[in-house]
């Protein structure tokens, strides 16, 4: 397929799930005032619904969807494997543990601004640790011993988790699991605007760094010899890839496969050169947790189902599908 | 574009011996040099110590008479093409791509291809037969196939000087041989190119001197006339070896003899292994 298609296509359908994912949900909302209340007019109650609910929240999905998708490419890029996504370096595990202490501790309750917060600060723990100790011997930094730190802090974290829920209240449970699960619901406009100030100058530094990317994808010797400053690209990317998804675990909990999955859908589609790879990414991870949270508020409303649950459940059909595809055209 | 290295030493982090140890050559611009030594001997470590990718712990590199420390990345990129013995390829790439990252050093970070771009790309493919190749998947091809784009790679940076470590090790005698040919008419044509390999006999045929290593240090150094002796190699690769003079070419042809009982010497318990065990005694015998 080619590129611009593609671009075509996703820009299209992420401005649609943009428009119904503000016009439907437990209370649905004609287009016509959606667009009395875009124009400044319509009901006070529509009016609150749109700009104070669902908008917001629209937006959080488009920036926290292509954050991990973009994330996630960029993990798989600088470790050569297609595991490879945003959580793998126990951002999640640090966060959820920033979480669930507030969450345990009752503090969550003094402002809303608590939990992200602890959630934030819990995810750059786990990253700095894993930073110092793959860079621990003083050498360039390894990605194998970045991998392996991860998955071991990761297990340490999880176990953490357990520990504070094993002697916390049952509601303190429910809400602990309810967070880490993943939720857009909390979405608010200074949410939208923190996530925004991480997000787009990351996704911009990003694409700017897509031909080393592409060059460290091959391997770290050659990309040398192929002018690529490796340890700088690696630095540098690692760290905005690792605060974008700290930015988005701290906002809307542990939302899985969109990092891991978006990615390879887009390379099946346009192949692997990250300067179309990373922007269609984008375009791909907004879009589908856009769609994953309508589904996540329509499904059982008015009860909503984690988002989690949804872009597991949809992501991996379609993924396999794409997969199947592409190797029967091998 | 000359390249030169004087008491060069590396040692890798937690060993003792060093990988490199004092080791200088000089290579002339627009010349042929080949490196030779047997595994272990530093051969790939002295082309990353060449290039400035692994640092030194003593001596100096200089790349068209300038240290290797000044040299930018890119800059570097633009002017010397070098081919790794091995890469990681993590994820599907069609063979024009991974070509095409050949013209990498010549474009700033958002611009596009350009014709000249895609000129040197096509014709760094049809030198390297890899054009029928080049939409299909890397991870599809021959190990042969792979190191022919690899080199087509590093022909597309249209660099001043070339630098390949083991290149030819998984080609047959056609492409190997078509590989050589290029090289050297490159070489002829202005080109200055460093050759690791393995192919005694191809390396005398076609290099203008040679470095052979052992253990880290200088072996020996000069022609293949110079270089290629029996008494060296032996020493050197621990084994028989005689060198007659090709009666066509008048190149050193090297052959290593075959051993058919244990060799006195410190590793011979390698040698041990491999020999034939003895013949069972004669029927008849007291």
């Amino acid at each position: 397929m080619s590129r611009w298609a593609l671009a075509a296509a996703l820009t299209l359908t992420l401005a649609a799930s943009v428009v119904l994912g503000v016009r439907f949900g437990s209370v649905p909302i004609s287009t016509g005032a959606l667009v009395d209340v875009l124009r400044g007019g319509g009901e006070p109650v529509v009016r609150d619904i749109v700009l104070q609910l669902r908008l917001p929240r629209v937006l959080l999905g488009v920036l926290v969807g292509g954050g991990l998708a973009l994330a996630g490419a960029t993990f798989q890029a600088l470790l050569r494997n297609p595991l490879a996504e945003p959580y793998i370096l126990g951002i999640s595990g640090g966060a959820s543990v920033g979480a669930v202490l507030v969450l345990a501790l009752g503090w969550a309750v003094a402002g809303s601004w608590v939990l992200p917060l602890a959630a934030f600060a819990g995810a750059l723990v786990a990253i700095v640790l894993v930073f110092r100790v793959a860079t621990a011997t003083g050498r360039a930094m390894d990605v194998r011993v970045l991998l392996l730190a991860g998955v071991v802090v990761a297990a340490f974290f999880s176990a953490c988790i357990a520990f504070i829920l094993s002697v916390s209240p049952a509601r303190t449970v429910q809400s602990a699991v309810l967070w880490i699960m993943g939720s857009l619901a909390a979405a608010s406009w200074q949410g939208v605007a923190l996530t925004a100030a991480y997000t787009i100058p990351a996704a911009l530094l990003l694409i700017g760094l897509a031909r080393p990317l592409n060059l460290m994808a091959i391997g770290e010797e050659t990309a040398q010899y192929l002018g690529a400053d490796v340890e700088g690209v690696k630095r540098l990317s690692l760290a905005i890839a690792a605060l974008v998804t700290a930015s988005g675990v701290a906002v809307a909990g542990v939302i899985g496969f969109v990092g891991l999955v978006v990615p390879h859908a887009v390379r099946i589609l346009v192949g692997s050169d990250h300067r179309a790879l990373l922007p269609l990414s984008f375009l791909a991870g907004a879009a589908f947790l856009t769609l994953a949270d309508l589904a996540a508020r329509l499904a059982l409303a008015p009860t909503e189902i984690p988002i989690g649950v949804i872009t597991a459940f949809v992501g991996v059909p379609f993924f396999l599908v794409l997969l199947r595809r592409s190797l029967g055209t091998r | 574009m000359r390249l030169e290295a004087e008491a060069l030493v590396v040692r890798y982090h937690g060993l003792v011996t060093p990988a490199l140890d004092g080791v200088s050559f000089d290579v002339p611009s627009g010349s042929f040099y080949a490196v030779l030594g047997p595994n272990g001997s530093g051969k790939s470590t002295l082309m990353k110590a060449l290039l400035g990718v692994t640092p030194t712990a003593g001596g100096r590199v200089s790349l068209d008479g300038r240290p290797v420390a000044e040299w930018g990345r890119r800059e570097l990129a633009q002017s010397i093409g070098a081919v790794p013995q091995s890469e990681q390829i993590a994820f599907p790439l069609r063979t024009r791509e991974l070509v095409a990252m050949g013209r990498y050093p010549h474009l700033g970070p958002l611009e596009g291809e350009r014709d000249e771009d895609r000129r040197a790309v096509t014709r760094a493919l049809e030198a390297c037969d890899v054009a029928d190749l080049a939409d299909r998947d890397v991870t599809t091809l021959s190990g042969g196939e792979l190191q022919r784009t690899r080199i087509a790679r590093a022909l597309a940076q249209e660099p001043r000087a070339l630098v390949l470590d083991e290149p030819t090790s998984s080609l047959d005698i056609r492409h190997e041989m078509a590989i050589l040919e290029l090289l050297r008419g490159a070489v002829d044509g202005g080109m200055t190119v460093l050759l690791i390999t393995h192919g005694l006999d191809v390396a005398a045929q076609f290099a203008d001197r040679m470095l052979l290593l052992s253990c880290g240090s200088v072996a020996a150094e000069g022609t293949p006339e110079e270089v290629l002796r029996e008494d060296i190699l032996a020493s050197v690769y621990d084994w028989p070896i005689s060198v007659r003079r090709d009666t066509e070419t008048g190149a050193p042809r090297v052959t290593p003899r075959r051993v058919t009982r244990p060799q006195p010497s410190a590793r011979s318990a390698f040698h041990e292994l491999s020999a034939p065990p003895p013949p069972p005694p004669r029927r008849g015998a007291s």
